[in-house]
């Protein structure tokens, strides 16, 4: 496949017919998220480190968020901040990186509250502003899980956040790994939040390959009508031959009989009994 | 000897006539298909009964048709179905032989000529703004030997010659902000009047020039009260509006450029005053007015002096007036009692002379009569004929006369809304099977004709009598289920509130049935049907109840309108219940649990955010408690592009609430941003398409699990910019992205986005892929893209090992919480058609391959192989990859014009198509509903577990005996010669 979309992208550098269309490559953020602050550091807000700086911090500006969540049917609380990097491209296209995210860990009301969750196998819901520059936007992007699916050793969340510029459309909400069905009554052994977040935005479709007019003429002969593979004259007329082989046969049997007959030959009777038989 | 040759000879032919034609002959068209033509409500009428032999009307419909109808038979002849934006404001007969219509808001003007439906000329006529429109062709007026056509619409007046179309003259009136109301020409002059009315308080009486378009003279007047825009001509120089509160009529009298009112209170002419309505019928000296559910002729006096001669109840309709012999005028009235109609045609000038008088039985599912047009004919004994062509509430349209019902035609099913499918009853034990084949005689006789015929030795009378056999045999059109379930019916709801039972055999109505009967009760006047469910399907137990459909309708247009629920029993036609619900309809999902007696369990949605379960009863209570925990529903906003998913709360708290209502809480939402993204389509798979199997193996042996899940919902969202129509934007502007989201946790599976792309979107879900269509501004051609999603989790099992230790988590049950592990696979092609709906082919077990079905623009269905929508095809397919199957790739969609199913025929306003599965698994339904109605059944990868119906046994039989006899007859000579030859 990936050989394929080289040839394309080739064919298409080489037909200078086409429109012009921006050859520039979309930074991907696919996965450009990174891992939640120490399960540990329960309150404290800012994120720690900063690895790189950009070169243009103006263009550049910080972002924060906050996640909020809500028990069952409870009203919305706040539970963490998400802090990231609201990147300006040139386009006027915003986009967010660096994203961080504190936890806050749970307090023993909200211990004791999710305890009952797990037990009654209810919702824990979270939710995040549609909008990360003026949040919260038009509406709450709203996740929730079954509170069973929670639990491992300590409690595994794991967020993907699609974003549209500077909006969150969804966040998908949830453990990291399956939750399996009769879904089992179990308290995590460690009351801290192991979390991971990945920032997703929009994949671009592939452009649909224009064939050149010499591939297409290329490919037309080769690929759609293509010849069928010459057989051998016998696999091609065998269902022909084979009938018309034992016509043959009995005519000559039925001369030679004919001939024998006058000279009292004896072969003919029985080779037309095998014949009729074969038949 | 001879023999053994002769009986090779007979194989070879046998074996060459053996190889079975796929693709569809000349003389098979008809025997699996049907074909339905209609027009839709009409609107006008007009007859043309001037000295042509056949008699014929005109008529234009609520479905943009222009048709023309033989008044004998009812039948078309000929017809032109306008675009769905091209609706017909009037429709008249010009010169005697031209068809004129005025459609698209007064702005495109059209001649056909009368005998064959040929287009004579168009003219697209200037519009300034949108405005009411009016179509005037003037009998007597001539103009330089040109006969001009009246036509305003868009703020012009435009005079348009009647032999070609080209525009004598026009006047702006746009910057007055005039709208013109009647045009009148008195008798023996070239200058027209023009009445309208200016800002809907002052009337303006233009004197116009007809040859030359200016203005003579002009007169206005203010009319403190201001007017209500509903005006009634009623002679040469008198017109008769309401004004602005509806409680007077105002008589506009100007005679001579003179404008004067007259004003009559109604209260006046009626004790009971309520809001008046004057009704569209035009009447000479007449006019009809409706008031508080009473019709009342006026006449209008000389002077404008108003004065009731006649009124009637609320149901009846009436013709325009007609003129008859010696100057007089008739019209006829047609009103309901019991379950007749009388049919009543009168003088106008004197109410009491009733010309006619007939009362014809007519069908309670018909409802009232909702239009009468008459018409009238010399009889042989010389005297007045009338006939009146009536329109029904259920849409049909009625040709009375002599009393009775002439033809009838079901214009209702050309508005199909909702369609599903019924199986028909099993045959009864003891009720012998209606026998085609009578005799053994005519048994061998009918094959000995098709041996005839497929020996290419059968002559024209022949081939008539195969044909006619083709059609007669295998009982087609019975009224039993059949073996292949081939025998259906398809019941579709019209947007009239009618429902329609069509048989798949030959597309004969078994039965209809109007929701809306008049014996209902007063609670829900007026229902309309919204969707159709299949209520009841008995397959398993409770095999001896009948099957019923449940009809969701509602009491009004607004959405918050109380429901009304209906079952229908599906064999009968009748109505089982039918119930008021006491709340509004929004959404109504069915549940995949039924009941002890197979009733299906339905939720149905308010407005308030809860949702009721149906049926009421308490073992369907208990089966969803059961489930309460795992029943979830999403839904769309549109307008606001957020979608909510939804789970299921408690039981409704308050006075009003029953056990069978519960509230929802929120669980999840996806906001898409108002500035950048729009909803435009949104789809699901079929509830009830069954997949043969998860597994896809591929040519390296290697095998990919579909991700099969019954809630994924595709959601398409443009641009708002790119909301518009096709070329309105700039690639750079506009932008599709389509996405898959898991409708239990609200997780974007997928998300696409197809730069300087544009809707519309049409897609088909099925199995673990979408196919969606829509356009790329870029290469200015529609594309079409497949998706499809494979399950990753299930990846590992591939090792046999696994599977024989059974370590594998095939068995294990699917959350939709677990992370899903789920890439996809797309590939786009360029597509030449634009479409207008994409259905798949289902078959009973998912075995046979699928099949697009790609309703075009020009109303056809073309079946276009999901191999060639195939994101593994590539450009040099290996040799193992093309063994599977796998065509090279191309950057195009072919179009073969021998796959469209539709063959030579066109499905005029195609609007939907729908696929049911027979029993046998190679075959599926089609059915095709828009203006027309098109059947047919399709084998996609041909009748791979059937003979042909054409299948020569006799042939096969013959072949047998003389096999057989051949090898007897040799056997026999061989002893004898043998005994011979030991003699000797």
């Amino acid at each position: 496949m990936a050989k394929l979309t080289v040839f394309f992208f080739f064919s298409l550098i080489i037909s200078s017919s086409l429109a012009f269309q921006s050859d520039e490559l979309l930074v991907d953020d696919d996965e450009f998220g990174l891992e939640g602050a120490k399960p540990q550091s329960s309150s404290s807000s800012s994120p720690t480190t900063i690895r790189k700086r950009y070169s243009d911090p103006d263009l550049d500006s910080k972002v924060q968020f906050t996640l909020e969540h809500a028990f069952g049917d409870s009203d919305f609380s706040p539970a963490g901040t998400f802090s990231a990097r609201l990147k300006s491209w040139s386009h006027g296209g915003k986009t967010l990186t660096k994203l961080r995210f504190s936890r806050n860990g749970f307090s023993d009301q909200e211990k004791h509250t999710f305890n009952n969750l797990l037990k009654g196998d209810d919702f824990y819901r979270i939710r995040l502003p549609s909008n990360v520059i003026s949040p919260p936007g038009k509406e709450f992007v709203v996740a929730s899980v079954r509170a069973r699916c929670l639990p491992r050793d300590g409690l595994d969340e794991h967020f993907v956040i699609h974003m549209e510029g500077a909006n969150i459309l969804a966040v998908s909400y949830g453990s990291l790994g399956a939750c399996q069905y009769p879904r089992q009554f179990k308290l995590p052994a460690k009351w801290s939040f192991n979390s991971h977040t990945i920032l997703k935005s929009s994949e671009q479709a592939p452009r649909t390959p224009i064939f050149t007019e010499e591939i297409v003429g290329g490919e037309n002969a080769e690929g759609e009508v293509e010849p069928p593979p010459e057989r051998s004259f016998w696999a091609k007329y065998w269902m022909y031959l084979i009938p018309l082989g034992l016509v043959v046969m009995n005519a000559v049997t039925q001369a030679t009989n004919m001939a024998e007959e006058q000279t009292g030959g004896q072969a003919g009777g029985s080779q037309v009994q095998q014949s009729a038989r074969r038949r | 000897m001879a023999m053994a040759i002769r009986v090779c000879l007979l194989l070879l032919v046998f074996l060459s006539s053996a190889i079975v034609s796929f693709s569809l002959y000349e003389d098979q068209v008809g025997l699996m298909d049907w074909h339905q033509r209609y027009i839709g409500k009409v609107k006008h009428a007009v007859f043309h009964t001037q000295k042509t032999g056949r008699k014929r009307v005109i008529v234009s419909t609520e479905e943009n048709v222009v048709a023309s109808l033989d008044l004998r038979h009812g039948e078309i002849f000929w017809r032109h179905v306008l675009g769905t934006k091209d609706a017909i404001d009037g429709v008249d007969i010009a010169l005697g032989k031209y068809v004129i219509t005025l459609s698209s808001q007064g702005s495109m003007l059209r001649a056909w000529n009368l005998p064959d439906g040929q287009m004579v000329w168009e003219t697209s006529l200037h519009s300034a703004q949108s405005s009411k429109s009016l179509l005037s062709v003037p009998i007597n007026l001539k103009a330089d030997k040109d006969y001009p056509i009246l036509v305003f619409g868009g703020g012009y007046l435009h005079a348009v010659s009647a032999i070609d179309g080209e525009v004598l003259w026009k006047k702006d009136f746009t910057a007055e902000g005039f709208e013109v109301q009647r045009v009148l020409q008195p008798p023996e002059s070239s200058v027209i009047y023009v009445l309208g009315f200016l800002h809907s308080s002052e009337a303006v009486v233009y004197q116009i020039d007809s040859k030359t378009g200016e203005v003579v003279a002009q007169k206005s007047m203010v009319f403190p009260g201001g007017f209500s825009g509903e005006i009634s001509s009623v002679s040469s120089d008198k017109v008769v509006v309401l004004d602005s509160t509806r409680s007077i009529l105002v008589t506009i009298g100007f005679l001579d450029g003179d404008i004067s009112f007259h004003k009559t209170p109604i209260s006046d002419l009626v004790e009971d005053s309520g809001n008046a309505e004057i009704l569209s019928p035009l009447l000479s000296d007449m006019l009809a007015v409706k008031v508080s559910k009473r019709t009342m002729f006026v006449r209008v006096g000389g002077e404008g002096k108003l004065e009731v001669v006649d009124s009637l109840s609320d149901e009846t309709a009436m013709s325009d007036s007609l003129p008859v012999a010696d100057d007089q005028v008739a019209f006829a009235s047609v009103h309901h009692e019991g379950s007749k109609i009388h049919l009543m045609v009168k003088l106008v000038d004197d109410l009491d002379t009733v010309l006619l008088r007939e009362s014809i039985q007519m069908d309670q599912h018909r409802g009232r009569v909702h239009k009468v047009f008459i018409n009238n004919y010399i009889k042989t004994d010389r005297s007045n004929g009338f006939r009146a062509l009536i329109v029904m509430e259920d849409h049909s349209l009625l040709l009375l006369q002599q009393g009775a019902i002439v033809w009838s035609r079901e214009e209702g099913l050309a508005s199909v809304t909702d369609v599903t499918t019924a199986e028909l009853p099993v045959e009864k034990d003891g009720v012998s099977v209606a026998k085609v084949e009578h005799t053994l005689v005519d048994w061998l006789k009918g094959h000995v004709l098709k041996l005839k015929g497929s020996l290419l030795l059968a002559s024209p009378e022949d081939v008539a009598a195969i044909q006619e056999m083709r059609m007669q045999s295998s009982g087609r059109s019975k009224l039993t289920r059949d073996h292949n379930g081939f025998r259906k019916l398809f019941i579709a709801l019209t947007r009239a509130g009618k429902l329609f039972a069509l048989h798949t055999g030959d597309g004969r109505i078994v039965w209809s049935m109007l929701l809306n009967s008049p014996s209902k009760s007063e609670a829900c006047e007026r229902p309309s049907g919204i969707s159709l469910y299949q209520w009841q399907v008995p397959h398993h137990h409770a095999m001896d109840e009948n099957p019923s459909v449940l009809v969701v309708g509602r009491c009004g247009s607004d959405s918050s309108a109380p429901g009304v629920l209906s079952l229908v029993d599906v064999y009968t036609g009748k109505e089982i219940s039918s119930s008021d619900i006491g709340h509004s309809v929004v959404q109504v999902m069915p549940l995949p649990f039924t009941d002890s007696t197979e009733q299906r369990l339905h939720l149905i949605a308010d407005t308030e955010g809860h949702v009721h379960l149906y049926p009421k009863t308490s073992e369907a209570l208990s089966i969803f408690q059961r489930e309460f925990q795992n029943v979830y529903w999403y839904t769309v906003e549109g307008d606001d592009g957020i979608i909510r998913g939804h789970a299921m709360k408690s039981s409704c708290a308050g006075e009003t609430a029953d056990e069978y209502c519960f509230t929802t809480r929120e669980l999840w939402t996806v906001v898409f941003p108002s500035e950048s993204e729009k909803i435009i389509s949104t789809l699901t798979r079929k509830p009830n398409e069954v997949v043969h199997t998860q597994a896809k193996v591929s040519t390296d042996q290697d095998v990919l699990y579909k991700y099969v899940s019954r809630n994924l919902l595709f959601v398409a969202t443009v641009s708002p910019k790119g909301a518009g129509e096709i070329g309105s934007v700039t690639p750079e502007e506009s932008a599709l992205v389509v996405y898959l989201i898991d409708t239990i946790t609200g997780r974007i599976l997928h998300r696409l986005s197809h730069q300087g792309c544009q809707g519309p979107v049409h897609a088909v879900f099925s199995e673990n892929w979408v196919v969606y269509h829509y356009f790329n501004l870029r290469a200015h051609k529609y594309e079409v893209t497949v998706v499809e999603i494979y399950d990753q989790s299930r990846a590992e099992n591939k090792n046999v090992w696994k599977l024989v230790l059974g370590k594998h988590n095939l068995t294990a049950p699917i959350s939709s919480y677990s992370r899903p592990e789920m890439f996809t696979k797309s590939q786009s092609y360029f597509f030449a058609q634009s479409v207008k709906t994409i259905a798949v082919t289902s078959t009973a077990k998912g075995i046979t391959s699928k099949q697009l079905l790609i309703g075009t623009i020009g109303d056809q269905i073309l079946a276009l192989d999901k191999r060639f929508v195939d994101p593994r095809r590539t450009l040099n397919p290996s040799q193992a990859e093309k063994e599977e199957g796998i065509i090279p790739l191309t950057d195009s969609l072919p179009i073969i014009p021998q796959s469209y199913i539709t063959h030579s025929l066109k499905v005029e306003g195609l609007r939907g198509i729908v696929t049911a599965p027979a029993k046998l698994e190679s075959t599926t339904h089609v059915f095709a509903y828009g203006v027309d109605l098109f059947y047919t059944r399709l084998a996609p990868s041909k009748t791979y577990d059937s003979l042909t119906d054409d299948f020569s046994y006799a042939l096969l039989l013959i072949t047998i005996v003389a096999l057989v006899a051949a090898i007897y007859i040799t056997w026999v000579i061989s002893e004898k010669r043998e005994l011979s030859e030991k003699w000797r």
